[in-house]
């Protein structure tokens, strides 16, 4: 009895499994997968990027969508699960034979669904700030580099405008982002002329809650001479960390702290009265002034309170979200360009590519190294959770993915 | 303003050396163009000036930089706004419009904003220097409280020649023991630079007593040799490069130097001792923290059994339930904000437990005796529930502010800040402690509890209502649970995921306190983070966590009841 | 469940056939081209590959839990510790194929290390990797499981400690000084024994070695469940106490099985990480060791292969409510916790057995016992548990 019953229950299971292995049914629509965590600990990052491009999708498709058809969006959710990143991501590609997937926020998640990519010729857009030491024919990177990020913020924090800080504390949480990171600006910091005793590097692990140690340290470092801290902490280990400084007393005029993570989603659940002044360095601000921004924050507020998103009434953009909009724009003239939507076709069709973005620049992609030409700007937190821009480029800058401050990269900068 | 005037009296009289009549000039309209321009050093010049003034209209232009509420039109005129008011920077009067009718009342011509109005942009630069001059604008304030802060804000920078002879001044007529202590310190640092050793030599000996870390980088410069340049020490107060030997050192004079070593040490030692202090605070701390996460658990763990998987989702109940108190009295009763929490509190308490109550009748009363299945079933229960929340209140974290009296901090020892919230947090701990050993001894909920606990069936047999009794002591621990959820809101982050941050930890407190014993829980808590924090310095945040962890392990082992335990006649 | 012969006859057809069954999956991937009616695709076996896989695990589990009634929450650990074990492997295959082209895997290469730390020596050979993915949870489960049983740390304790001990170690596989790539891992595997990775036949290769060890796992603990050893198990499981009495040493007992499990899992992982490309410090994080459990629990503890239907079933769900309801798959997968726990004590397997004629078995939570005899009942399930 037992046999028999675990018997026609296996065989079940196998007929299913070779069902989800039959060819996805076609139709006249051109799909594109939309590969963000929905729950789990990035969610609270990565669910406004699936919104976001969902509006995107709807935007294109109103002007009458991409060589003729409508765009299908496929979303999928690997839950913060690098594994199940992977595996979404085969089988965006590969069942449902996406022509391109827009995703990834953590380098960890990027780095999982890189073998699945190359393996099966897919393309990839990869929209949040990164650590650089990447460049593969499979990914665009619409994000900031090093040299379009931290490197300014770095430049900026040792200006007698930014405050001329002498002495450096290099807060990460630990993984590959911060360390890379931290590894660039030591090597940038010591070509400026600053010692290793002046620069102090801590790491802390995912969802570190207690900072008082680590304050405490940042006070006595401090004691040595005009310091800022530049810290790469994850996502919301930012909040206790903030709120540890004020309680501390330490104001933002004494010990800037700059953040390359913190950004208006970030603030939604922080009281910002005591991070007054503090900074954070991007490519994009909700604060920046110009007509192509106005426009992107009237329509995603609207897309907000349309399709009832939580917390629809306080919704914020950030820079992940300008660049995800940007990449699908690309992508979609890039298609046109190449009249198709195969792979090769596409990436030749990228290169060159320009677009007015939101920021009030217009950004171009690289013919050679898959990275946007991004303008770098500084903000200091405001009470109200926006930034006040204390800084610009003029004009974007080329990314460096390969960034020269690390040995052995001389050789690698395009494709 | 009655107090601004008679700063701005008494600091024009003592600046003007009491000769000349009290100055109400307007702000020069130079200095405000400079402001509203882009040039960053003339800006820094224009604040100068401004402070220069030292009059009621330069404070307020100042403080309306410091608060963002200072804006510029394109032709250069600048405009104090302030919600619906506006009033013109230079003279502090609502602005005269070019085409105003004669008579109009004030009241209408004031309506009227001038067009292209843009805020003007302060940065962290901007704002120290303004702080700094408030400060210094400060010092001859009537109020303590006042001339205290501006003491201790010009802390951290060497006073240049302008607030020196302001320092001299107020320190002349200061009265406070606290505060002139305070600005003599500021003074010696000053003198550090005096041309005769004699009185070098006493400015380093006045700095010994010095919590300030400007005097400390001065201290060191002193002592530092500098290749060959002349004997000071760089404007910015770094701490000095010692290069080679051979150089000349800071300060020229021998016996100033070792006064200066002398001075330094007795520093050094100060923070040392301030810095040891400040971590057993910060285990104090923590410790308060695991205990109200971890004792709710420890009831209904320890009294009843049963393990829940979900108690971490008890603790995010209490604190989303503080958020919701919080929106309610936004959008009710904005002026009683700051004591939301007196309704937070019993709010998260009556949720959590009612949770709790609704859990332990519907799921956990089929599982009593089977602590595993509990286990199990507690889980998919907290998956549900942190779904549920993502559901409902979105997947990001959402916004709990600390109310005004819990921010910021009290300075003891001098540089030892202990933060409000988390003092407030410490006191709420034990607070709950004491109140759950009430609820356990003193009432008959507690003597049922108790002998519930001890021996079921007899206590059955003597007609305690065990199913009764079992369903209150379950919303008891959750509403305990629901308590720290509130307390932890203060703290941290609010997200879904708020519990999982916290339920091992709770684990191994209940774990290692011993299961019956409230004290077993207290000390296991106290115990842990103060462990954790003497060791974070050492050896980092993880690595400490880590041999917390294998402590608690190899403890077990030894000792498998835990610290506490009831003494029993069991074999097991 | 307690007889002497390992399977009944039609317990033996049905497991060789379904084992066949299942082997012709790679063939039908490897013989058909794509978008053939009979093709499978890489993406179904792989996903299969990895159900085994966690079947695997699943079996280990259930015989520590359904035959030996030790609780462990921290299985994961052992599962990734072996799927550790030959990522070090992979990763030294990588050779110089890295990002940074370096000998050093690119994790190394951007903490600046210069060499490799004394832990990965001999590390590239592939046969030391297989014997360290096996040994390497055998060697802690055995020093960890000789302290916990010789202090007669017993059930709910003892799975609290196994939590603390699988999270202590995801806390230091996720610091990158620890050496095992932190938070990143081990990814972007080029080869294994000079194949590579990615190419078909290899995952063949791959998936008909998980079917191997799955089956040959499932035989071995059917032996040991239907031998004497077995018994005493059984009787560990159901008391302990009175087994003391009657003179056995539990300790022994507990410490094979337990150490036997850790090896199993090790397999486990080890035969993971190739078929899903990478693996990293969560893989030990306390929720996965749960998750173990539910699937043990879900098919049906002690029966053995209840295990593995439980774990075909919740993962089948998990892939399919991620993609059609993501929204939805947590609540789901509580509610399935839940319901097992409180009325499939039996799991899947229990349900698909019942007999309609069957008597109210004593200990079903259905009849709404009255406070008293829900005490008699709980205490006698204390004593059972």
């Amino acid at each position: 009895m037992q046999a028999r019953r675990t018997f026609v229950t296996r065989i079940a299971a196998a007929a299913a499994l070779l069902a989800a292995g039959l060819p996805a049914y076609a139709a006249d629509t051109i799909k594109v997968g939309i590969l963000h965590s929905l729950s789990g600990t990035m969610a609270i990052s990565e669910t406004s990027l699936k919104d976001v491009a969902l509006m995107t999708i709807d935007e294109i498709n109103a002007k009458g969508g991409v060589l003729g058809k409508k765009l299908e969006p496929v979303v999928v959710d690997p839950a913060s699960n690098w594994p199940l990143f992977a595996e979404k991501a085969r089988q965006l590609v590969a069942n449902d034979k996406v022509a391109a997937v827009f995703g990834c926020w953590t380098s960890v998640s990027r780095k999982s669904v890189l073998p699945v990519f190359k393996e099966l010729n897919g393309l990839l857009f990869y929209p949040v700030q990164y650590e650089g030491e990447e460049l593969e024919k499979n990914v665009f990177y619409t994000g900031a580099a090093p040299n379009q990020q931290a490197i300014p913020a770095v430049e900026y924090l040792m200006s007698k405008e930014g405050g001329g800080a002498r002495r450096f504390v290099l807060l990460g949480t630990d993984y590959v982002y911060p360390r890379t990171t931290n590894k660039i600006l030591r090597a940038y910091l010591k070509s400026k002329g600053v010692k290793d005793s002046d620069i102090d590097e801590a790491y802390t692990p995912f969802g570190h809650a207690d900072y008082q140690t680590i304050v405490a340290n940042i006070k006595k470092f401090a004691a040595g001479g005009k310091t800022a801290v530049i810290s790469t902490i994850n996502g919301d280990s930012n909040v206790p960390f903030y709120k540890e400084l004020g309680n501390a007393g330490l104001k933002a005029t004494d010990v800037p702290v700059v953040a390359f993570s913190v950004g208006e989603e970030e603030l939604r659940g922080v009281d910002t009265k005591p991070l007054v002044g503090h900074l954070a360095a991007w490519n994009y601000f909700q604060s920046v002034k110009n007509p192509a921004n106005v426009e992107f924050i009237k329509k995603w507020k609207a897309y907000a309170a349309a399709k009832k998103l939580p917390n629809a009434a306080s919704a914020v953009t950030n820079d992940p979200m300008e660049a995800t909009y940007v990449g699908i724009h690309m992508w979609a003239q890039a298609v046109e360009k190449a009249k198709s939507t195969d792979t090769d076709k596409v990436i030749a069709a990228m290169g060159g590519q320009s677009f007015q973005s939101p920021s009030g620049f217009t950004l171009t992609m690289d013919a050679t190294n898959h990275h946007l030409h991004k303008p770098v700007m500084i903000g200091e937190i405001k009470g109200d959770g926006q930034f006040n821009v204390v800084w610009k480029t003029k004009q974007p800058l080329r990314a460096q993915p390969w960034s020269p401050y690390i040995k052995g990269n001389e050789g690698k900068q395009s494709m | 303003m009655k107090s601004w005037r008679y700063l701005l009296c008494g600091a024009a009289l003592v600046l003007q050396g009491g000769a000349g009549p009290v100055a109400h000039a307007a702000i020069a309209p130079a200095a405000l163009q400079a402001l509203a321009g882009d040039d960053p050093d003339a800006r820094m010049q224009a604040v100068s000036d401004i402070a220069a003034q030292a009059d009621g209209d330069a404070a307020r232009v100042l403080r309306a930089l410091k608060n963002d509420t200072l804006y510029a039109t394109p032709d250069g005129k600048v405009y104090i706004v302030d919600g619906p008011s506006i009033l013109d920077a230079a003279t502090g009067k609502p602005p005269v419009m070019p085409d105003a009718k004669p008579g109009a009342t004030l009241a209408a011509a004031s309506a009227v904003m001038p067009a292209g109005l843009d805020g003007i942009v302060v940065n962290n630069r901007l704002r120290g220097a303004v702080d700094a001059a408030l400060s210094g604008l400060a010092l001859l304030s009537p109020r303590r409280a006042e001339r205290l802060a501006a003491a201790r804000a010009l802390q951290g920078s060497e006073p240049d020649a302008g607030q020196t002879i302001l320092l001299r001044k107020a320190a002349g007529v200061e009265t406070d023991a606290e505060i002139g202590a305070l600005l003599r310190q500021l003074l010696a640092m000053a003198d550090l630079r005096a041309p005769d050793a004699a009185t070098r030599k006493q400015a380093v000996a006045a700095l010994a007593g010095s919590v300030d870390p400007q005097a400390r980088r001065m201290l060191q410069a002193m002592l530092a040799r500098s290749a060959g340049s002349t004997p000071g020490h760089a404007p910015d107060g770094a701490a000095g490069a010692v290069d080679a030997a051979g150089g000349a050192h800071g300060e020229p004079d021998p016996g100033v130097r070792a006064a200066a070593r002398a001075a330094l040490d007795a520093i050094n030692a100060r923070a040392a001792r301030t810095e040891w202090i400040g971590n057993l605070f910060y285990g104090v701390s923590l410790g308060s923290v695991l205990l109200l996460a971890a004792l709710g658990l420890a009831i209904t763990f320890g009294l009843m059994g049963i393990i829940n998987m979900a108690h971490g989702e008890l603790l995010m109940i209490g604190a989303y339930t503080t958020y919701g108190c919080q929106s309610l009295f936004r959008h009710y009763w904005p002026g009683a904000l700051d004591w939301y929490l007196a309704a937070a509190l019993p709010a998260s308490f009556l949720v959590a437990a009612t949770a709790g109550m609704a859990l332990e009748r519907t799921v956990i009363r089929w599982l009593y005796g089977r602590p595993l299945e509990t286990l199990l079933a507690t889980w998919g229960i907290s998956l549900m529930l942190m779904q549920l929340v993502r559901t409902l209140f979105g997947a990001q974290n959402v916004e709990v502010a600390n109310p005004a009296w819990m921010s910021g901090g009290v300075t003891v020892l001098g540089t030892l800040v202990l933060p409000y919230n988390r003092i407030a947090i410490i006191g709420f701990a034990f607070l709950v402690v004491g109140a759950v050993w009430l609820v356990l001894t003193h009432t008959r909920l507690g003597l049922f509890v108790r002998a519930v606990m001890q021996n079921r069936r007899m206590a059955d047999c003597v007609g305690v209502p065990t199913g009764r009794i079992d369903m209150m002591t379950f919303g008891l621990g959750s509403g305990i649970a629901g308590l720290g959820g509130a307390a932890l809101s203060q703290l941290g982050n609010v997200g879904p995921d708020l519990g999982q941050a916290y339920i091992i930890d709770s684990f191994m407190v209940v774990v290692l306190g011993g299961v019956g014993q409230l004290a077993g829980t207290v000390i296991a808590a106290l115990g842990l983070g103060e462990a954790n924090k003497l060791l974070e310095p050492l050896a980092g945040a993880v690595l400490a966590k880590i041999a917390i962890l294998v402590f608690i392990i190899v403890f077990i082992q030894r000792r498998p009841q835990g610290l506490f335990a009831l003494k029993g006649r069991s074999v097991e | 469940m307690s007889s002497n012969v390992m399977f009944s006859r039609p317990a033996w057809i049905a497991v060789v056939l379904v084992a066949a069954l299942a082997a012709l999956l790679p063939v039908l991937h490897l013989a058909f081209p794509p978008g053939h009616a009979l093709h499978v695709s890489a993406y179904a076996m792989g996903l299969a590959g990895k159900f085994m896989c966690y079947a695997l695990a699943a079996l280990a589990l259930d015989l520590v839990w359904g035959y030996t009634g030790i609780l462990s929450l921290g299985h994961g650990l052992f599962f990734a510790l072996g799927a550790y074990a030959h990522g070090m492997y992979l990763m030294r295959a990588i050779g110089r194929d890295g990002v940074y082209q370096s000998d050093l895997p690119d994790f190394m290469v951007f903490l600046d290390w210069s060499a490799y730390p004394w832990y990965w020596a001999g590390t590239d050979s592939f046969w030391y990797c297989l014997a360290l993915a096996v040994l390497a949870p055998g060697v802690l489960a055995f020093v960890f499981g000789y302290f916990a049983f010789r202090s007669r740390i017993k059930g709910v304790y003892f799975s609290i400690i196994t939590q603390a001990m699988t999270y202590a170690f995801m806390l230091l596989f996720f610091r990158n000084d620890t050496g095992f790539g932190g938070n990143n891992g081990f990814t972007d595997f080029k080869r294994i024994l000079g194949h590579s990775v990615t190419a078909p036949e290899t995952r063949a290769v791959l998936y008909l070695a998980t079917l191997a060890c799955l089956v040959g796992a499932l035989l071995l603990c059917r032996w040991i469940a239907a031998s004497k050893l077995g018994r005493v198990l059984q009787a560990v499981r159901d008391a302990e106490s009175r087994l003391m009495f009657i003179g056995y040493d539990p300790l022994r007992f507990k410490l094979f099985v337990w150490t036997l499990s850790a090896m199993l899992c090790g397999v486990a992982g080890a035969l993971y990480v190739p078929q899903v490309g990478i693996v990293n410090p969560s893989e030990m994080s306390p929720a996965n060791s749960i998750e173990i459990v539910i699937w043990a629990a879900v098919g049906g503890r002690g029966t053995l292969v209840g295990p593995i239907l439980g774990a075909f079933t919740v993962n089948g769900l998990k892939s399919w409510f991620t993609a059609a309801f993501p929204d939805l798959w947590l609540f789901a997968l509580g509610l399935l916790f839940i319901l097992v726990t409180l009325f499939m004590q039996k799991g899947l397997l229990g349900l698909l057995k019942r007999r309609p004629a069957a008597p109210a078995a004593p200990d079903s939570p259905a009849s709404p016992a009255s406070p008293a005899s829900a005490e008699g009942a709980a205490k006698s399930e204390k004593e059972a548990a």
